[in-house]
């Protein structure tokens, strides 16, 4: 169980004015001011759950993954994570983590992964056979081969990353840290991280806290997410809840027989797009029936299509937005 | 069986993997040694005007001394505060740091493993010079060269905690490494490395062995060339500044981790 009370933190920053008079300013009264990055947040996580963190840049989201697995200490507030004060750092609670931060490695550069595998099962006292078969097991998982015993400075971004999530697993933590785990990786590479977090949550039971841009990540592995704006939780529940209060409409996709003048749709929506035969309307979902069979009835129709708005769309406005309705 | 808490094999892990990353550097590392060289500049322009023996030193005396400053420098140089730096703003140290091994017998491993990888260099340099300078040399006795690794290691252990202790405020300061300036200033001149510590006058040298300084390549030096040497109180200086320091660092890193932003991670 991972309990977060009333969690802030504040970074002290040195403001600085441009220009010379500026710089001479800055070197003999530098004046500093506490920014707060995360303000006053509470939730609590269940063990084996997979809770994605939503927030534009700057949001706080890193800052809060930080606290939590005992990388950065809190201005004030307190973490529990499985019992253990993450900022203590207990040989006993270090065992049951591990924090993967894309593009940032652990692996040493110039040497195999294995090297780098085989440092992290002595750090965690693993014997020779088990750290065999766990890195047999995971790299299976992980389709990793041959890429092992290759020099990291000749791995492909994807094959890195999944040498450095390899690295972090091996001590078969509780409880994972993921920030922006798929960053930079592409499509192929991101859906095989997906699924291998996915299979190692069901195999395991374990805890996995995510942090990405990428909304496919969110979607495909976490069923509740916390949403954070300007370091304050605004949103902490499933993401179906958050994307029916998000967007109370739904899109309807025409194809028409031949083209016909926007006024003429008007009455059944709002009009997202309209190009020659192909016309998209946002329709509110309490007239989404009578929308389809009065546009049935009136317009000679190829092909209809329902379906949400993309979520990426609406957790974009949601950012800029900082609320939900 | 465990030595600081570490396991032989986690020791073991660290040390051979280390190694192995030093040897795709050896072309750097031999630059490196070959820059070390400074002891051999010092010893040509002492021996060129005959000062000498104004420190109550043969020409040989000195060559032997020179030699031996080198080799302790050569096994007892350090510079975590730069790869601490480092791997303190691009964010590595972040991983590191919820590993349950502290961060800094990672870097003991890579200084070990460097000196193992400097070894055959400093040998040959060793050669070299005996090649150019035969007057000069000698087989220095097994208990001389015991006692002359076990200071040279001690030395080491000073230098590494003293950068260490300047490394912790990397968690205040950002920018530790211009700091090191402040260490090795004295360290050039109080250390022996420029001009045995014999060549300075009484209350210069009176304030300089109250420094950890002289037990860094003087004492070393001194007892690789067989030079006369206070062996039990250099020994004994080495031990108590290696017990200063050690709670030392340990209480600047406890302090300095709280601080700790996680910045480039």
């Amino acid at each position: 169980m991972i309990v977060v009370d009333q969690l802030s933190k504040y970074y002290r920053v040195a403001n600085k004015q441009p220009g010379f008079k500026g710089t001479l300013k800055h070197f003999f009264d530098r004046k500093t001011y506490d920014v707060p990055a995360v303000t006053d947040i509470s939730f609590k996580i269940s063990p084996g759950e997979v809770v994605g963190f939503l927030g534009a840049n700057g949001a706080g989201k890193t800052t809060l993954l930080k606290m939590m697995c005992g990388l950065i200490h809190p201005s004030t507030g307190l973490v529990d994570v499985g019992g253990f004060s993450p900022q203590r750092r207990q040989t006993a609670f270090l065992k049951e983590i591990t924090l993967v931060m894309g593009q940032k490695q652990q692996l040493i550069w110039d040497l195999p992964p294995m090297d780098s595998l085989y440092v992290n099962a002595a750090v965690y006292g693993l014997s020779d056979h088990e750290a065999k078969v766990r890195i047999n097991e995971l790299a299976e998982m992980l389709e990793l081969g041959e890429e092992l015993t290759r020099p990291v400075r000749k791995l492909s971004l994807g094959q890195r990353m999944k040498s450095e999530i390899l690295a972090s697993l091996l001590h078969k933590p509780s409880v994972l840290f993921l920030d922006e785990p798929t960053l930079g990786l592409d499509v192929n590479a991101q859906a095989r991280v997906r699924s291998f977090l996915s299979e190692y949550n069901k195999r395991t039971g374990a805890t996995i806290l995510l942090t990405s841009h990428y909304m496919a990540d969110i979607t495909a592995l976490c069923p509740r997410v916390i949403c954070i704006h300007k370091g304050k939780l605004f949103y902490d529940g499933d993401l179906d809840s958050l994307a029916n209060s998000l967007s109370p409409s739904r899109e309807v996709k025409v194809e028409l027989k031949k083209p016909c003048a926007s006024e003429q749709f008007e009455k059944y929506g709002e009009i997202q797009d309209l190009n020659d035969r192909f016309v998209c309307l946002l329709v509110s979902r309490d007239k989404l029936t009578a929308v389809v069979s009065n546009l049935l009835t009136d317009f000679d129709i190829i092909d209809l299509e329902i379906s949400d708005p993309p979520i990426d769309q609406l957790i974009g406005e949601l950012f800029i937005k900082g609320e939900v309705n | 069986m465990r030595i600081f808490g570490l396991s032989f094999k986690l020791i073991k892990t660290l040390l051979t993997t280390q190694y192995a990353y030093m040897l795709e550097y050896r072309i750097e590392i031999a630059l490196w040694a070959l820059s070390g060289v400074l002891p051999f500049i010092m010893f040509s322009l002492w021996s060129q005007n005959d000062v000498g023996n104004s420190f109550g030193l043969t020409d040989i005396g000195l060559a032997r001394y020179f030699l031996s400053a080198f080799l302790v420098r050569q096994f007892s140089v350090v510079w975590v505060v730069f790869s601490f730096e480092e791997d303190s703003l691009s964010g590595r140290l972040s991983p590191y740091l919820l590993q349950p091994l502290h961060p800094l017998f990672r870097y003991v491993a890579s200084h070990l493993a460097e000196q193992a990888t400097r070894l055959p260099f400093a040998i040959a340099i060793a050669i070299t010079f005996f090649i150019l300078n035969p007057s000069s040399f000698w087989l220095p006795s097994l208990p001389q060269l015991f006692l002359a690794y076990l200071s040279t290691h001690f030395a080491f252990t000073i230098a590494f905690l003293l950068q260490s202790l300047v490394a912790a405020l990397c968690f205040w300061t950002e920018k530790s490494s211009a700091l090191e300036r402040l260490i090795f200033v004295p360290y050039l001149f109080l250390s022996g490395l420029l001009v045995p510590l014999s060549a300075f006058p009484s209350n210069v040298l009176k304030f300089a062995i109250l420094t950890p300084f002289p037990y860094l390549i003087n004492f070393p030096a001194k007892i690789l060339s067989g030079m006369p040497v206070d062996i039990f109180n250099g020994f004994l200086a080495q031990i108590l500044w290696i017990s200063i320091l050690i709670p030392s660092v340990n209480i600047l890193w406890k302090l300095g981790v709280k601080r700790y932003t996680a910045m480039g991670a």
